[in-house]
């Protein structure tokens, strides 16, 4: 691996002010991604995967403010850069794909002008070609018959086909950064595993560094390198594939391994995990966020959360009492 | 796209002949005898008895339907017994009248109203977001009669800078050859500039007091489109891609933002056309609402059922040209059906 990651996130704070008080979305979240390499960031609804990614981008919801923290990319903190820098990064070294590809694309534009709209944006192309690099866009994520569906409006094209337009929007520039939040999410298997594929294929093709959000851990084992376990706003553990999945450290970890489909083990005996993410509007939040509903609590879970580091290079577990 | 129309134009059909219907019973279930109105207070019971014959409403409903649409399908629209003059005269003159007051009015509310709402939708609790929420407020709740009155009062009668609020033309003037009936387009059609800015001296304060009025619904429904199609996904998309921020508001949201701003716009325009009466009262505007609130004061049949026709087949047009809107803005419309 190269020395510099090409995005690394170090002690990042999000807090959401909302009507009923501060939100405590991320707490001290540090990770890294290198080039050529898929990370991915895995956790429940609400554990700050997407907060993460959004803060990263630049795109945070207004009623977010990132209190801690830097993100440097290419050597710029991206949460300290002025908008319009951000903007030219944005879609051209660092692009995002997001899920429910049918409604993250513009309804009344054709699909091949939004491809077009951002090649115009960032890629050093007239404005005649850019339909022509939109249609070899198209002919990258594998869409048939691409002259024709440039024209097609997204409504027009199936939730697999937008996400590949999304696709070819995201890496049209050929960006060093691609963040997925949730890709496959309201795809069908089948769709999801192609789509899957071609992130996959077109990351390592182009060199890419890849940020994989997802909530399905056996996606993450099959395609990342490196995963991210993240629980209310905190990492609890992070570690290459093959040592997280062989030697899970964080309770929290363990569960959610025992809690992935697998194809030896019947439905039935699936474990879920007891309990729900704490509030994290609450005054006072337990260091460890995971302790109310852990099996292996100890007195001094009550103390500030240290970061353990694991014995293999890269991991590390945020907890006192590891398996 | 042309198929498309001709659908809706014979959807619109029912709607016509279902007016034609409604209205003819609604005629003649009004209180008051016309016959007796016309007679005069000093008639004999005969002579009220003759007056009903010769205005044919000794015949029973069915018959003076049949009457009706048979005048109706030779263009003939019946005469006014007020004023003696063929009702379809009268409605050619009137409803340009009506038609210039009220296109303008929207004009002019629709350049001001929609810009302030994008302003207001992109610039949430600035001073342009309070300005419109105070012209919003201030639009609903005058009348625009009322603020007709007080242009008059001030611009007028107090300052001087506006013309005397009586009709469509200074008195030194002539009217424009007909052509479309809107006088400062005749005017231009003509060459004649001194008629056109004579004209446009009659329409300012008219025209501002409608605007006033309509601009409320207008300002308010574009920063709540707005406010949504920027919080929608695609915007977060496009935003992520590193566009700027004038193509995302102008070529991404704004489009996406028109389709209820086209729905309340048509909403508002057959609002007005009918609800203008009372600004057209306050600046003596020879308009079509006078016409009729006239008509129906002295139980006066045909014009009425001629300002009814005249406004269903102005709607029919209208929601036309609103869905035509809606195919030209929105690809998706118009697969449905």
């Amino acid at each position: 691996m190269s020395a510099v990651p090409v995005l690394s996130v170090d002690s990042l704070s999000v807090e959401f002010r909302t009507r009923s008080g501060i939100v405590k979305a991320l707490e001290n979240v540090s990770f890294a991604v290198n080039k050529g390499e898929m990370v991915a960031i895995v956790g429940e609804s609400g554990s700050g995967k997407s907060v993460t990614a959004f803060t990263v981008m630049g795109i945070l919801d207004a009623a977010g403010r990132v209190t801690r923290g830097t993100a440097t990319f290419g050597g710029l903190d991206l949460l300290q850069a002025p908008e319009a820098a951000l903007r030219d990064i944005r879609g051209r070294e660092m692009s995002m794909i997001f899920q429910n590809p049918r409604v993250a694309l513009n309804p009344i534009r054709r699909v091949g002008d939004q491809i077009a709209d951002v090649l115009l944006q960032h890629g050093n192309v007239t404005r005649r070609e850019a339909p022509k690099r939109a249609i070899e866009m198209l002919q990258k994520v594998r869409i048939p018959d691409p002259e024709r569906r440039a024209r097609a409006y997204p409504f027009e094209l199936s939730g697999g086909m937008c996400q590949r337009i999304m696709i070819a929007i995201a890496l049209a520039c050929s960006p060093k950064m691609l963040i997925a939040d949730e890709p496959t999410t309201g795809l069908d298997v089948t769709t999801q595993a192609a789509i899957m594929d071609l992130i996959a294929e077109l990351g390592k093709d182009q060199g890419m560094a890849t940020l994989l959000i997802t909530h399905d851990l056996g996606m993450a084992a099959e395609y990342c390198d490196h995963i991210v376990v993240m629980h209310a706003g905190h990492i609890v553990e992070a570690a290459p594939t093959a040592e997280l999945f062989a030697h899970p450290r964080h309770p929290y970890t363990a569960k959610l391994i025992a809690a992935t489909p697998k194809p030896t083990v019947s439905l039935m005996d699936l474990a879920a995990i007891p309990g729900n993410l704490p509030d994290l509007r609450a005054a006072e939040i337990a260091p460890c966020r995971y302790s109310a509903r852990c099996e292996r609590k100890q007195t001094r879970c009550d103390q500030a959360l240290p970061q353990v580091l694991g014995d293999v290079k890269n991991s590390v577990v945020a907890c006192w009492n590891p398996l | 796209m042309l198929r498309l129309i001709g659908k809706r134009l014979v959807g619109a059909l029912p709607s016509v002949i279902g007016v034609l219907i409604v209205t003819f019973l609604l005629t003649r279930a009004l209180p008051g005898d016309p016959a007796a109105f016309f007679a005069g207070p000093a008639a004999t019971p005969q002579a009220i008895e003759e007056v009903r014959r010769a205005l044919g409403l000794d015949k029973t409903l069915p018959e003076q339907f049949v009457v009706y649409l048979k005048d109706l399908a030779r263009g003939d629209l019946g005469n006014s017994i007020a004023t003696g003059q063929p009702v379809l005269t009268e409605i050619r003159t009137r409803l340009p009248a009506s038609l210039e007051l009220t296109l303008y009015g929207l004009l002019v509310s629709v350049l001001i109203a929609v810009p302030l709402g994008v302003l207001a939708a992109t610039r949430p609790g600035s001073w342009i977001d309070h300005l419109c929420r105070v012209m919003t407020t201030a639009g609903v709740s005058l009348p625009a009669f009322f603020t007709g009155l007080l242009l008059v009062y001030v611009l007028y009668y107090r300052l001087g800078w506006a013309p005397a609020p009586l009709g469509r033309l200074d008195i030194f003037y002539s009217a424009p050859p007909h052509v479309t009936g809107l006088y400062t387009i005749d005017a231009l059609l003509a060459g004649d500039g001194a008629t056109f800015r004579a004209a446009c001296a009659q329409l300012l304060l008219p025209v501002t007091a409608l605007a006033i009025f309509t601009l409320a619904p207008l300002a308010r429904m574009t920063r709540a489109a707005m406010l949504e199609v920027l919080g929608s996904d695609f915007i977060r998309t496009a935003r992520a891609s590193g566009l700027p921020k004038g193509k995302i508001v102008y070529a991404y949201a704004f489009r996406n933002a028109m389709l209820p701003v086209v729905t309340t716009l048509g909403m508002v325009f057959s609002f007005l056309l009918g609800a203008n009466v009372l600004v057209e009262k306050v600046f003596s505007w020879p308009g079509i609402g006078t016409f009729a609130i006239e008509a129906l004061i002295s139980s006066d049949y045909a014009p009425i059922q001629g300002f009814v026709l005249t406004m269903a087949l102005l709607y029919v047009a209208l929601n036309l040209a609103i869905d035509i809107l809606y195919i030209v803005i929105d690809p998706r419309v118009g697969f449905e059906s």
